[in-house]
């Protein structure tokens, strides 16, 4: 729609007036238009959420309280391996994004049923590093640094679970209502989801375990 | 009144902490809450009576209409202001008696709950839904559209807020509130030093309702970037909804700070981490740092649509285009951003040294520079103009009287030597009163008067607005001089006696002020009441009683539901006054069928799920919590299945509103 | 933008562009699969041999790596570009890493000099094995 000033001349009918002020031709807009803006916007406040368990890390990483240390405590080549994880579970989901764009219903079931497998490994794999540093004695509770590492790296963990609780929602939306409008739209948001966990599990290795191990 | 040390270490599966000690025992809480207890049963009873909950939970609870929402937030920031206010009455009265031995009638205690509660209340539930409330309300009419971008979430939003005020109200009269101050500082928050449920009320309730005010945050962002009338351009949008556009920003990169650091204190109280701790390498100071980096953007998240409000008012009134709209707006952007650099002069006093608190003094000082500014188009505006002195203009004019004090006493506490000597004492509590009643207050005050006829189709009763004004204003002087002046003589905040009697009689006026102020709102009750009853004489037929130069004065008072039959196409700035001077009619054929979103129950379900799982959290009702946890979960998968969540207006029904819309401008004259 | 995808239920009204975006192609999410794992597995490598010996440097180069990554992972799984939703995307972005420099390296700095005079010395800040 342009928009031109229009002055207050005499000369326009009352007619030209108002398809000039007026949209008098207007149709329906179609429903979520704003859903992928909104759900960004989401994202960026979620976004902030983990800046303050960075600041917390950054401020109280330092402070072992007599306790175990990074060095202690990480091992790397588990890390990589859940790093392995999510990259993996990333790359399937743009599949399944893929197979959403050519309209294949199953394909997209099942890409997104191989990237909760990846996602379940993944939180597998951290659930067994916190067993082992909890049954070691390195609890949340020993110290500043235990603290702020695994509330960062737990809630992490959590949004990795709310995100596969998600997906499994959306599967069976998938196969019950066919990948109709909304819930393409819902595989978009998800998507941004799934790939905004891994942007900040890039913090969360580089910062916390490979930082820690210097 | 001695404090008995109660002590409350009773556990059941089934009811958690809560038992018989956590109902009231003193006399003035019990006596509030046989009176409160009674007003509810009235109500109930009284709604019941008259059958209005199918209309209730049908028209009002369950809608998605915008301008719905936007009324019931007004409400709950009306309610909330009531109990927020006794809380000021009572804490005046213990100060004004409390001297030469006299304890006063509050127990320490008792004290300390009513001046957390006081702070909690007014501004998560008295400024806050009253701010959201005018955006809900005027943003979709300014910018011409039909609803806000997500429906269903602004109904819930509303619902999570009011749970969270829910929650503070329950602490009144089922054990206790924080006694921590309103920002519960650790490590007095912490479990050891606030054992009990208190903290505990505090953080749920903030939380509930954090995520309500997170996602309306969204929901208008959204919808002013999406929803603008054709021709709106971002430099043609209104004042106010550029205002509320910042603030919505600011909402929502500031609000998630406040759900982390909330979270981790509650990591620490529940599970024994170790964030804010003295012990193992925990840092209190830390939790000041960031509870600050959410609190200082608040402070501009409550005033930035009040400069809205009040460049929309002074344009009206003055009757002609607000002065540098342009530098308005980039003053408001750059507010915006600056808002996110200033949150260390809370607290100059921690010890961060010279350098970080030059930094952050400097900044504080460079902020006031554009709130000058807009200060200044507001007087360039009114100047030489032929100003209609209504109801808004004068609460205007107030506020740029008392908010320009205020700024100023806030430039003194930016300057780091001279907050050594006032940090934490009544100087401050003067300031930030100054700025929050002479800006926000003042601000919806004249909100509520110049937006009144458009939500109810009639305008407020003059006389008893003018009686509340000329209460309001004085009374507020009265309350906060005194306050300045004990601040320089060094009295301290949340004290609850003293021992210099000298200092009394300014405890006294600020006393008197308080009562003057409680006429003001006891007139503004009565406006309303006067106003509802002589709503005929009142009435407004136009839908344009001040001559207005906003999109929102288009359309009829009230607005059809649909706010408009044809969405309006924008030219300039002023879109309204646009079309008046170009003489366009309102188009009276062609209707079509309007596209609107279903009313839900889900926003009011969840919300009650949330405060049940709060409530056992609270009390460590274990069970409880799981139930309700899992119930929201539970109904928000389901919720997601539900995929019809919208219907067509029928076109005869447009042309009847319509129709009749045609007769009352007819019978108007308009 | 717009209709650029066929639809698999040809009856939902869709005219609209509900996406403001791409969803990338398979070629843009193999290239950023690929650059991730490189960029994450150098880092790793980088410290898990010590191939660099000056620790303030691994440092550094690792955070540059992160810093990369992150881009990557911005453009080819996100999407990220100047025109989705007219710009808005980005500008919310562009607030957001402003405001979280803001307030990480703002906290950092002040709680490290509130350290520095607060507490010069009680606190134990070395690693016991």
């Amino acid at each position: 729609m342009t928009a031109t000033t229009v002055n207050p001349t005499h000369d326009l009918s009352q007619a030209q007036l108002q398809a000039a002020f007026y949209d008098l031709d207007e149709h329906d807009h179609p429903e979520g238009g704003s859903t992928m803006l909104g759900f960004w916007m989401y994202l960026m406040s979620d976004c902030l959420i983990f800046a303050m368990l960075f600041a917390a890390y950054g401020v109280l990483g330092g402070n072992f309280a007599a306790g175990p240390g990074p060095k202690d405590l990480f091992e790397l080549p588990l890390v990589a391996l859940n790093t392995a994880m999510l990259l993996f579970s990333s790359i399937t989901y743009g599949f399944a994004m893929l197979a959403m764009e050519k309209g294949s219903k199953g394909a997209v079931q099942l890409w997104l049923l191989v990237t909760a497998a990846f996602g379940i490994a993944f939180l597998a794999i951290e659930m067994y590093e916190f067993y082992h540093l909890i049954h070691e004695g390195a609890t949340p509770m020993r110290s500043g640094f235990l603290t702020a590492f695994f509330s960062l790296v737990g809630t992490h963990g959590l949004h990795v679970t709310f995100g596969l609780i998600w997906l499994f929602t959306l599967v069976v939306q998938v196969g019950t209502k066919g990948l109709i409008p909304a819930n393409r739209r819902r595989l978009m948001c998800l998507s941004l989801f799934w790939h905004f966990l891994d942007v900040i599990w890039i913090g969360v290795f580089t910062f916390v375990y490979l930082m820690g191990m210097l | 009144m001695a404090i008995e040390a109660v002590d409350h270490s009773h556990w059941s599966p089934l009811l958690g902490r809560l038992w018989l000690d956590a109902l009231p025992q003193e006399p003035i809480v019990l006596a509030t809450f046989v009176v409160v207890a009674l007003g509810g049963v009235a109500l109930v009873a009284a709604l019941t009576y008259f059958k209005l909950w199918g209309y209730l939970w049908k028209e009002w609870f369950t809608s998605v209409d915008h301008k719905k929402i936007g009324v019931m937030y007004m409400v709950l920031g009306l309610i909330m202001l009531l109990r927020g206010f006794a809380d000021a009455v009572m804490m005046r009265i213990q100060q004004s008696i409390a001297f030469n031995g006299n304890e006063g009638y509050l127990n320490a205690h008792h004290y300390d709950q009513i001046f957390t509660a006081h702070g909690v209340i007014m501004i998560f539930f008295v400024a806050m839904p009253f701010v959201t409330g005018l955006m809900n309300y005027i943003v979709p009419l300014q910018i011409g559209a039909r609803d806000v971008s997500f429906p269903f979430l602004n109904n819930f939003s509303f619902w999570m807020t009011t749970a969270g005020a829910v929650l503070v109200m329950m602490s009144l009269f089922i054990g206790e509130f924080a006694q921590t101050g309103w920002l519960a500082y650790p490590p007095l928050s912490n479990l050891a030093y606030s054992p009990w449920v208190g903290v505990d009320y505090y953080i749920w309730a903030l939380q509930i309702a954090g995520v309500g005010t997170l996602l309306s945050g969204v929901n208008l962002i959204a919808t002013i970037v999406k929803m603008r009338a054709p021709g709106m351009t971002m430099m043609r949008m209104p004042i106010f909804t550029w205002t509320s556009l910042c603030t919505n920003i600011l909402i929502v990169a500031a609000f998630p700070v406040l759900t982390a650091v909330m979270s981790m204190l509650s990591l620490d109280r529940y599970l024994g981490f170790n964030f804010f701790s003295n012990d193992f390498g925990g840092s209190p100071m830390m939790y000041v740092n960031l509870i600050w980096i959410w609190g200082h953007p608040e402070v501009y998240i409550l005033i930035l649509p009040l400069f809205g409000v009040f460049s929309e008012v002074t344009a009206t009134f003055c009757g002609k285009r607000l002065f540098g709209y342009s530098s308005m707006v980039y003053a408001t952007l750059v507010i915006t951003i600056l808002s996110y650099l200033v949150w260390l002069h809370h607290f100059f006093t921690m010890g961060s040294g010279a350098s970080v608190n030059s930094f952050f003094g400097i900044t504080t000082m460079v902020i006031s520079i554009p709130t000058g500014a807009k200060l200044f188009n507001w007087l360039f505006t009114m100047y030489r103009a032929r100003i209609r002195y209504e109801l808004p203009m004068m609460w205007t004019v107030a506020f740029m009287l008392t908010f320009t004090i205020g700024g100023m006493t806030g430039v003194m506490l930016a300057i780091p030597p001279a907050d050594f000597v006032l940090h934490n004492s009544l100087f401050l509590i003067a300031h930030f009163h100054n700025v929050i009643i002479g800006g926000v207050l003042f601000g919806i005050f004249a909100a509520i008067n110049f937006w009144w006829p458009k939500a109810f189709g009639f305008k407020l009763n003059q006389f008893w607005g003018k009686v509340s004004f000329w209460l309001w204003v004085p009374g507020f002087w009265v309350a906060f001089t005194p306050l300045y002046i004990l601040g320089f003589m060094g009295v301290t905040r949340r004290m609850r006696v003293f021992d210099d009697p000298s200092i009394q009689i300014w405890f006294v006026i600020a006393a008197f002020g308080v009562v003057m102020i409680a006429g003001g709102i006891g007139a503004m009750l009565v406006q309303f009441a006067v106003s509802i009853w002589k709503r005929e004489e009142l009435k407004d037929e136009t839908g344009d009683p001040w001559n207005g130069r906003t999109l929102e004065w288009a359309t009829s008072s009230p607005p059809p539901e649909y706010n408009f039959a044809f969405t309006p196409i924008v030219h300039d700035i002023d879109a309204w006054e646009d079309m008046k001077r170009c003489g366009v009619e309102r188009p009276t054929t062609g209707f079509r069928p309007i596209h609107m979103p279903k009313g839900t129950g889900t926003g009011i379900i969840l919300a009650g799920l949330s405060t049940a799982l709060g409530f056992a959290m609270i009390w460590y009702i274990w069970w409880l919590a799981a139930v309700s946890f899992v119930g929201i979960l539970g109904y928000s998968i389901f919720h997601t299945f539900n995929y019809k969540r919208d219907y067509h207006i029928p076109v005869e029904t447009v042309e009847a509103t319509e129709a009749a819309r045609t007769r009352q401008l007819a019978a108007a004259g308009a | 933008m717009g209709t650029e995808h066929a639809h698999s239920n040809p009856n939902a009204p869709d005219h609209h562009d509900e996406h403001g975006g791409s969803h990338g192609s398979m070629r843009e999410y193999v290239v950023g699969f690929l650059l991730s794992v490189v960029l994450t597995a150098i880092p790793f490598w980088l410290v898990m041999t010590g191939a660099i010996p000056d620790k303030q440097t691994t440092a550094l180069v690792i955070m540059a790596f992160a810093l990369v990554q992150i881009v990557v992972h911005m453009i080819y799984f996100l999407h990220m570009n100047t025109k989705s939703e007219n710009g808005w995307t980005v500008m919310a972005l562009i607030f957001t890493i402003v405001v979280l420099v803001i307030t990480l390296s703002g906290s950092l700095w002040v709680m490290y000099h509130l350290n520095h005079n607060m507490m010069p010395m009680s606190h134990d800040m070395s690693q016991v094995p």
